[in-house]
């Protein structure tokens, strides 16, 4: 899923300041899972704004709307009818959301209150880590499912490299080494061997180093 | 020989060779470069020059080497592949080898976050076992990566850095396999505080056969004080400095100390050329070029020719 963090409030002020009417818009998908965009993170975010500007005497129109899905337009249509009583949206979403919506409601400022982060899982309650740069060629098969380009620092892929010390990073003590991780899970399914041979370049054109990237499925289209 | 390297010309002739690391001025002063090489002409077959060594902006290391090279020196360029892809490095090299350098030691180099520039794109296209790869496809083959052919392939002496003290400690030897299995012609390990560590890795490179393949020269950092050893112990990735060798310098008084580091920085010189396969020494005394002389006349390996007329 995407993992995002919501923004301090004195950076989302200064971006809605101007409007006097605000549509906040969770999205109850991967931003609800990561507990920082859905339905009750909306709600929470809607009060904090209204609360900060009754601090001010600034009578501002605050209204929340959640969405199931930000980044798909037959989700993005339940907002149609709030839309223009509102001079702003305030999107809760992942940047793909935000960007939807701009999409769909072209007249509307669109204004992000998260900075998205990562593709990521839940390693816990609370908890979420980085795993997947989306770089357009798994070989997660060659590395014993634990990813060289997303968990090590450096993107080695003949690795580890001398900043390893008792399996952690050298940029961070609390950073496990993606190549420590690699080398224990090989070890652990019996398949080292994958290691011995040399990795050539990797070939980023298929990340987005190619430019924006899309996905057309003619099976798929309408 | 292989290449027209005066390094490879050392090392063939059988005798312990000795490099040592010059980092470039942060700025554009010549004035400083040129001091530092001059303290060490004469001494060191090989003179490495940093590619802004823990992600400090420093002079570029192609523009050092070439005016390390006008003084006399034979310099190996060190190249990281945290600041340039793949294009950049690959037209560096032609530069390099084009200005009048035939050695080239190839190295991922430190995360930019420990440096100056931290909020700066770590780009990593290439890893230093890759670029390494890079290197000796253009001598053996003449082309860059992707097979297409080259005018005038440069011909380098290529070498890499091994940590014999990193994480996970088996598989630093494997990992030196690879570098060998990529065209490592030489390997500059990381300082060796740890001689038991050390002597442990070199008996296992020798067991696969690795040092019949590859020159190793074995990495020396004098240490100036107990400040500096409880740093590197602590901040610097990849050193490992036993606690005895701390309180070895703690014990010497304040103005004493930073002649116990150069006396063990003699006496681990003088203990790696015991350890069979070590083919040299790479002394790297950080800021501290001038001090290079002494300590390897002291350990015995001093004095040679300088290697340009």
């Amino acid at each position: 899923m995407i993992v995002a963090e919501l923004k301090e409030i004195d950076e989302i002020r200064k971006m809605v300041d101007r409007y006097s009417s605000i549509l906040v818009v969770g999205c109850d998908s991967c931003v609800a899972e990561c507990a920082v965009g859905g339905a009750r993170e909306t709600q929470l975010l809607a009060s904090a704004l209204k609360l900060s500007y009754l601090k001010d005497r600034d009578e501002k129109v605050i209204t929340e709307a959640c969405l199931d899905r930000q980044c798909v337009d037959d989700f993005i249509d339940g907002i149609a009818e709030q839309v223009p009583e509102h001079d702003v949206i305030l999107s809760l979403g992942c940047g793909a959301g935000v960007q939807a919506l701009a999409r769909v409601y072209t007249d509307k400022p669109i204004i992000p209150a998260l900075n998205t982060l990562f593709i990521g899982e839940t390693v816990m309650r609370g908890v979420w880590t980085e795993n997947c740069l989306g770089c357009g060629q798994c070989k997660l098969g060659y590395f014993g499912a634990v990813c060289p380009v997303a968990r090590c620092s450096k993107k080695l892929m003949n690795g580890p490299c001398g900043g390893s010390r008792g399996g952690r990073c050298e940029i961070d003590p609390e950073t496990p080494c993606g190549w420590d991780l690699i080398i224990k899970r090989l070890e652990a399914i019996g398949e080292l061997d994958r290691l011995s041979e040399y990795v050539p370049p990797v070939n980023w054109s298929t990340s987005h180093s190619g430019g924006p990237r899309r996905v057309i499925r003619e099976d798929q289209k309408p | 020989m292989k290449t027209e390297s005066l390094l490879e010309k050392a090392l063939e002739s059988g005798k312990f060779a000795v490099t040592a690391e010059c980092g470039p001025p942060k700025g554009a002063d010549t004035n400083i470069l040129i001091e530092k090489g001059k303290s060490l002409l004469g001494w060191v077959d090989a003179v490495n020059v940093t590619d802004n060594q823990t992600a400090i902006v420093r002079m570029s290391s192609v523009a050092a080497c070439s005016i390390l090279k006008q003084l006399g020196h034979e310099p190996i360029v060190q190249m990281v592949t945290r600041d340039r892809n793949r294009i950049a490095l690959q037209s560096d090299l032609f530069g390099a080898y084009a200005l009048g350098i035939r050695n080239v030691l190839c190295l991922t180099g430190d995360h930019q976050c420990f440096g100056n520039q931290k909020e700066a794109v770590g780009v990593f296209d290439l890893d230093s076992i890759q670029l390494l790869k890079t290197a000796r496809d253009m001598r053996e083959s003449g082309v860059i990566i992707g097979g297409e052919p080259i005018q005038k392939a440069p011909i380098f002496f290529a070498g890499a850095a091994e940590n014999p003290f990193a994480d996970p400690v088996d598989w630093r030897v494997i990992r030196l396999g690879k570098k060998v299995q990529a065209g490592a012609d030489f390997i500059q390990t990381q300082c060796i505080y740890n001689l038991d560590r050390f002597e442990t890795f070199m008996s296992q490179a020798r067991n696969i056969g690795l040092t019949e393949k590859v020159y190793i020269l074995a990495g020396v950092t004098p240490l100036k004080s107990v400040g500096m050893a409880r740093y590197m112990a602590t901040k610097v990735a990849g050193i490992d400095i036993p606690e005895e060798l701390i309180s070895r310098m703690a014990k010497a008084p304040k103005e004493k100390q930073a002649e116990e580091g150069i006396k063990i920085a003699v006496e681990t010189i003088q203990r790696v050329r015991e350890i069979p396969g070590v083919a040299g020494v790479h002394v790297m005394a950080i800021e501290w070029e001038n001090r290079v002389p002494e300590i390897l006349k002291a350990a015995g390996v001093g004095n040679r020719p300088a290697g340009v007329a």
